[in-house]
This record gives structure tokens, sequence and C-alpha cells, in this order.
């Protein structure tokens, strides 16, 4: 985390100068832009064939079991952060659906829960933070983990000890888990991807731009207060 | 007797004529803006589920579909002038003209991916919140049907003249203003390389999207 930090303190220190003064929100333009040409780079010559692989390579059964197991885990930091943020129902129907999941969905292969309707309702600590009317600060583009914030980036120390992926003692074990959990998320954005180099005439500006426009949108329970909304206005 | 015929025809034509208009006339001054979301998006849902060509995302058979059935609910002039930005005031008629035909294209080859995805999906529109006489209405819907329901929402205005309805002209998707996505990145190449230059950027694109 520190060494996030303190190198897009440098980033501005070396690279606010030169960097295009496009956004108020992206004062570290520079910087992200090579940290993004890094992870496009490393995307395309290891993470992409991995996950391409993965998907040809695995049953489709499989893979949703795969895909369901880790969205278990991630239902049970959602019900934490549901509560963190006093959402009655929504920390409810998470809790239900751990429930449901874990048990008759064994260990969260099977979504049953979503067949009995009950919807899920994604959250992490950055919303929470963001729901407590933390700002979430400038554009940060981060070395592998990609498009964040300031206020993200400082939450993800949290996030990592929500995730009961990384709370297993047994060291080989655990690191399977995250890698495949890296490679099932991957494989989930195959299509989305190619689609996006389609799309965009700066593929940087439009990964921001999109990112930042959900991220509010997450904050907010996707109705985000029309004056946040603007992308000319300054930060509050 | 040809005269007859004709006489005959040109009226037969003008009652049709009259009769559509009606018709169009009752059901579009009378319809809400929620409702008519609600019956364009099922109607847009039912004809992908039915055709499987559009579900294959076979793309010249997107953009018949595009032109008949969507492009007459959008304000798409508006769309392209938004997401233009301070620019479109510059344009000539000409460069208004085919910034429109270029960004459809690019939205066209944005959204036909997403097609391939429509299983037993249905649409859920939320009540509406506005007031009567509003000519400009938000009104929210959910695709249903996986874990996770997918935000869809519509800003709609109401069109001037009697009867007119509502055309669409900025659509949100995941918490993700369509038209506000491209602001950035169309006012770069202005700024660089005029509004030509961004109309050339935008035809060098969708030549090469429609190589692929």
């Amino acid at each position: 985390m520190r060494i996030f930090l303190s190198l897009a303190l440098l980033a501005c220190a070396t690279g606010c100068a030169t960097a295009p003064a496009s956004a108020s929100r992206d004062p570290f333009e520079g910087f992200n832009r090579s940290v993004f040409q890094f992870n496009e780079k490393l995307d395309q010559s290891v993470v992409k064939p991995v996950a391409e692989t993965y998907q040809q390579i695995t049953p489709q059964p499989v893979q949703t079991g795969v895909k369901n197991f880790f969205g278990n885990l991630s239902d049970v930091w959602s019900t934490v952060n549901n509560a963190l943020q006093l959402k009655p129902v929504p920390a409810a129907e998470s809790f239900m659906r751990v429930l449901v999941n874990s048990t008759v969905g064994l260990y969260g292969v099977l979504d049953i829960a979503t067949e009995l309707r009950l919807e899920r309702h994604s959250e992490d600590f950055g919303q929470t933070l963001g729901y407590w009317g933390v700002p979430s600060g400038p554009y940060l583009v981060l070395p592998l983990l990609g498009p964040s914030t300031l206020r993200d980036t400082a939450s993800l120390s949290v996030d990592t000890k929500g995730n009961l992926a990384r709370r297993v003692e047994h060291v080989p074990t655990r690191n399977t888990l995250l890698a495949t959990s890296a490679v099932e998320k991957r494989a989930r954005y195959l299509g989305a991807g190619e689609r996006l180099d389609e799309l965009a005439l700066d593929k940087y500006i439009f990964v921001r731009d999109v990112f930042l426009q959900k991220r509010l949108s997450e904050v907010w329970d996707g109705e985000p207060p029309e004056a946040a909304q603007s992308q000319d206005d300054p930060p509050q | 007797m040809t005269t007859w015929i004709h006489r005959y025809q040109s009226l037969l034509r003008l009652l049709v004529c009259c009769l559509w208009a009606v018709s169009g006339l009752a059901s579009a001054a009378d319809e809400a803006p929620d409702a008519f979301i609600k019956r364009l998006s099922t109607e847009m849902l039912d004809l992908v589920k039915n055709d499987p060509a559009l579900k294959n995302g076979d793309i010249q058979r997107i953009n018949g579909m595009v032109d008949a059935r969507v492009m007459p609910h959008l304000n798409f002039q508006r769309m392209t002038a938004a997401a233009v930005g301070p620019g479109w005031r510059q344009a000539t008629p000409e460069q208004k003209a085919r910034l429109q035909e270029e960004f459809k294209l690019l939205l066209v080859r944005t959204y036909s991916g997403a097609l391939t995805q429509i299983k037993e999906h249905t649409i859920a529109v939320k009540p509406l919140r506005a007031a009567e006489g509003d000519v400009e209405v938000l009104v929210r819907s959910e695709i249903r049907g996986g874990a996770e329901p997918i935000q869809l929402d519509y800003r709609l205005e109401k069109t001037p003249g009697q009867g007119a309805g509502w055309k669409i002209f900025n659509l949100n998707v995941m918490g993700v203003w369509l038209v506000d996505t491209y602001r950035s990145q169309f006012a770069q190449e202005i700024n660089a390389k005029g509004v030509d230059g961004l109309i050339v950027s935008l035809a060098e694109r969708n030549k090469s999207n429609a190589r692929k």
C-alpha cells in the first residue's frame, strides 16, 4: 500500500507538469498512463493467454462452479459492508445468499440463492467509505490491479482482510485460490476487453471515464446525485 | 377508368394515412414514459430472442434493426451533440451529419456484443418519479435473470407538438451514461485535430472494426 502511495506522490512530483491538463480527477495522468501501458503489456503477454486457456480447457459447468464459489466468498464480504452501511434488507439478503449457497449450494459451487430470487448486492469497503462521505480522490491506475482511486486504494488492505480466500492458512492452497480467482475474473471479461479495443479512440481515457462513473454509481447504489455526475465539476 | 382507379387509390391511401395518424396520436399521446420504455424494451428483447441472426451478433442485420426499430425513438442529434461537446457548435451541417453517422456505427458495435448474452432475461421498469408536465424524465429499469440485476436507465424528452411522444437522449448501462463516456475522448480529438480530425478518427475506427 505504502509503495503505491509513494509511487503516486513521486509521479506527481515528476509527471504533473507534463501530464495533459485533462481532468481535475486525474492529476497523475502521466504516471497512470505508464502503469496502464505496463498492465496492458502484461495482460497481452501473460494474463489474457492464461485466461483464454482456462476458458478453452475448462468445461462450462466447472467454470460456472468456480465463478459461483468466488461469488459466494464475495457475498460474505458484501454482507459485512451492507451492514456497515446500515442497509438492513441488502445485508439480510446477502447473508441469506451465503447461508443457502454455502450449505445447499455445496460451499458455494451452486448458486441456489439466485434461483430463489435472492439478489446479489455487491459492496466493498471502498463503497462503504464512499457511503459515509469519503471522497474518491484522484484516479489511480495500480500495477497488476488496474483502475482505482485514492480512496479505493487505501481501502484495499481492509478488502484484502475481508477476502476469505486470503485467510486460508495453507499457503499453496491460498495461492491456488487467489490465482484461480484472478484467472476466472479475467476470463469473464475476455469478450469485453476485445470490445473495448473496438470502441475507444483513446483506451486509457475510455477505461478511466467508465471506471469513475461506474464506481460513483456503485457508491450511490445506481442513483448518484446529478451534481456529482457532471464531469466538468471540480472535485468536492 | 384509369382515372377512377387512380382517384380511388389515392382516397384509400389518404384514409390509411388518417387512420395511422389517429392511432399513432392516441397511443403516443396517452403513453407515459415508463410505459413507453417497457413496451419498447420488451419488443426489442422479444425481437432478439426470436431472431438467431440478431442473437449471434450479425452486424449487418443489427444495423438494419437499429435503423428501423431503434433510431426513430432516439434524438440522436442531441446525443451526438452532447458527446461532441462545445465543438458541435463550430461544426457545419455536413460535419454534423457525418459525426452522427460515424457515432451511430460505433455505438451499434458497442451494444451488438451484449445481444449475444441475452437468454431468459426480462425487463422490470421501476416506478416513475416525475411530475405531470415534465418535459424531461428519467426512467429506470433493470434486466433481471442473472445473479445481479443489470441497471438500464433512460433519459427521455417529450417531443414538441401534440401527441408526438417521447424520445431517448441518453442511456445508462450499469451506472455508466453512454453519451458522457465519449465526451473526454471526443474533446481530446477536437482539441488536437479539429472536428474533421474527430470524424476521420471515428471513420478509421469503424473501418478497422468492420474488417474484423
